[in-house]
């Protein structure tokens, strides 16, 4: 198991590696650059050639591209990210203070999302064809068909319409108060743990079907179990390696609707700071930013794999 | 009655979301043609007497802040996003099917170099990815197009390359072979065409995820600039700067993006029962980016 684990981080290695290279150049090979953003002025040019050049050998973008990447990598190894080219701080200090937000925002989607997809995904596979079933497939298609972008304007115009909400002008961390900081938070977590529960749930729901029809699920029932034992731990227990498989390759879409309901409801996370990044063209906190979302991806799809084993003891990583 | 009008009148019934679907795909594909014929207004032209008219009268769905009629507006701006958003993934995946038809016939160092990439491409976030693109290139529906486009390929070269993998053991492609047909001749001849029911599955999945991409990144303020109507635009300033004066423009624009969402994901989930039955059940990405 620990051999199996070691395995699976080290070859993350690699591919965090051709993440990177593919950011970097990206950014790289597109024309633009900040040195040019600092100097127009609305499209024009404020400063002349020298300047220009100046600035450009200040911020070290004059340099090979290849020594730019190493620098830059070498910056992430050392965990400091490199350095804003607009507010000359390490990004790493700037990502440590908004990525709380993002965190908690995510992991209470997360957990709202949950909470929504496996009791309609049970119910459905439970009464199949019944009137609840209609209703839980409806509310997951509606989940599919309604981008979490749309449904988080929707939210954010009945809050503000219907009961004089105003978006919060400072953001209040858990530490500080516990209940203001749920409040700024239930709404955007709703909006996205909404727009995740739509696959978690039909996974759910399809992965019951085929597990309540095994066997072993006969032979509980024939025992004489209650029904709440053989649902919970007999099928939802042995369903939930196809659901959390779903849910880890959701979680780039989660990290991508943070992006966007952060940016609706005005919270300071890491997404609306990305945003922010891309518009300003600070290269280095994009691609910081982004190399780092990779890496969580990455490393979230292990840790899923290490649960299997402890979800279904027959599946053993000995490799 | 045709032959084939009673095919599809038959696919219908047993297929009832996915028709839903199809007829949907159709009315967007009718306003996206004749959009600017069928519109009742002129989207761009304002009417300072009727600032914020509210839904109904001689507006059906009401006018914004510059008394522009707000349902031309929508009908109009059905022909930017579908545009961007077919062309984008048709783009992406005939790029993405042949490297995944090269990468898969080939094997070796060809595709590990290929796939190599594509992880690293598929673990990022397609909406932050996209974003960063258009983000560089500026903002301009051709733009959209090419961020979409790179976000499609390494998507359609993993189902392209797995279709590859299992069609280049079958006994056709020995005979082929065996008949002296070159590789090319094998690989766009005798393999390409059986990729395509998977692929066609893929590109109407896709074109449901573009529309909501598309969207997203007008919303964010990335896409095409104004005053030419844009779905994901028009969401975005009814709720951020009329939310409390015009909600409708909200609703109305919503509702839009979200039919023709439904209309691709329905009849995509049917394409895919019909064409490809392995992935019955499977969840093929439509929801939100």
């Amino acid at each position: 198991m620990q051999t199996y684990l070691t395995r699976r981080l080290l070859l993350m290695i690699p591919t965090v590696l051709v993440v990177s290279l593919v950011i970097f150049y990206m950014f790289r090979l597109l024309p633009g650059d900040v040195a040019l953003n600092f100097l127009t002025d609305g499209g024009r040019l404020t400063l002349d050639r020298e300047q220009y050049d100046a600035l450009r050998a200040q911020l070290g973008l004059d340099r090979p591209l290849f020594a730019q990447y190493l620098n830059w990598l070498w910056d992430m190894v050392r965990l400091n990210g490199g350095t804003s080219l607009v507010t000359g701080e390490p990004v790493f200090n700037d990502i440590a203070r908004k990525l709380p937000v993002t965190a908690e925002l995510a992991a209470l989607s997360l957990l709202i999302s949950f909470a929504i997809a496996i009791p309609v995904g049970v119910i459905g596979a439970i009464k199949q064809d019944s009137v609840w079933d209609y209703l839980g497939r409806t509310f997951a298609i509606s989940g599919l068909a309604m981008p979490n972008f749309l449904v988080g304007a929707l939210v954010f115009l009945v809050l503000v319409k219907y009961f004089q909400w105003i978006p919060p002008l400072e953001f209040v961390s858990l530490t500080e108060d516990p209940l203001e900081n749920l409040t700024q938070l239930i709404f955007p977590a709703l909006v996205l743990g909404h727009s995740n529960s739509a696959a978690l749930a039909r996974m759910t729901r399809s992965a019951m079907l085929e597990v309540l029809r095994q066997d072993y699920v006969r032979t509980a029932r024939a025992k004489g179990l209650p029904s709440r034992v053989v649902i919970g731990r007999h099928s939802l227990r042995n369903a939930l390696l196809p659901i959390l498989t779903v849910a880890g390759v959701q979680a780039g879409t989660l990290l991508a609707g943070a992006v966007i309901v952060e940016d609706i409801f005005v919270l300071p996370g890491i997404g609306s700071r990305m945003v922010d990044a891309i518009f300003g063209r600070e290269w280095i906190t994009v691609q910081t930013i982004v190399t780092l979302f990779a890496v969580m991806i990455l490393t979230l799809n292990v840790v899923i794999d290490a649960l299997y084993s402890w979800l279904d003891p027959r599946i053993r990583y000995e490799t | 009655m045709g032959r084939a009008t009673l095919n599809v009148l038959r696919t219908a019934r047993a297929k009832p979301l996915g028709a839903v679907g199809a007829v949907v795909v159709l009315i967007a594909a009718v306003l996206a043609v004749f959009g600017p014929l069928i519109a009742p207004f002129d989207p761009l032209e304002p009417h300072y007497d009727n600032l914020f008219e509210e839904p109904g009268g001689t507006f059906l769905l009401g006018t914004d802040n510059f008394g522009r009629d707000q349902l031309s507006r929508l009908i109009v701006g059905a022909r930017p996003v579908l545009f961007v958003a077919v062309v984008s993934v048709v783009v992406g995946s005939v790029i993405g099917a042949f490297l995944g038809l090269v990468s898969g016939f080939h094997g070796g160092w060809v595709d590990l170099g290929i796939q190599r990439i594509v992880d690293g491409l598929l673990s990022l976030p397609t909406l932050i990815l996209a974003l960063s693109i258009v983000s560089l290139l500026g903002p301009s529906d051709i733009n959209v197009v090419i961020a979409l486009a790179v976000v499609v390929v390494p998507i359609a070269s993993r189902v392209v390359r797995s279709v590859t993998l299992s069609a280049k053991e079958e006994v056709y492609v020995e005979a082929a072979r065996s008949l002296g047909a070159s590789d090319s001749r094998i690989m766009f001849r005798h393999i390409a065409p059986n990729t395509l029911a998977s692929l066609m599955v893929l590109v109407t999945n896709q074109i449901g995820w573009a529309i909501v991409v598309v969207a997203a990144l007008s919303f964010l303020g990335v896409a095409s600039p104004p005053p030419e109507p844009s779905w994901g635009r028009m969401l975005s300033e009814g709720v951020r700067q009329h939310a409390n004066t015009a909600p409708w423009l909200t609703i109305s624009s919503a509702l839009f993006i979200t039919f023709a969402v439904f209309g691709f994901a329905a009849m995509g989930d049917a394409a895919r029962d019909l064409l490809d039955p392995r992935l019955r059940g499977a969840d093929v990405r439509v929801s939100g980016p």
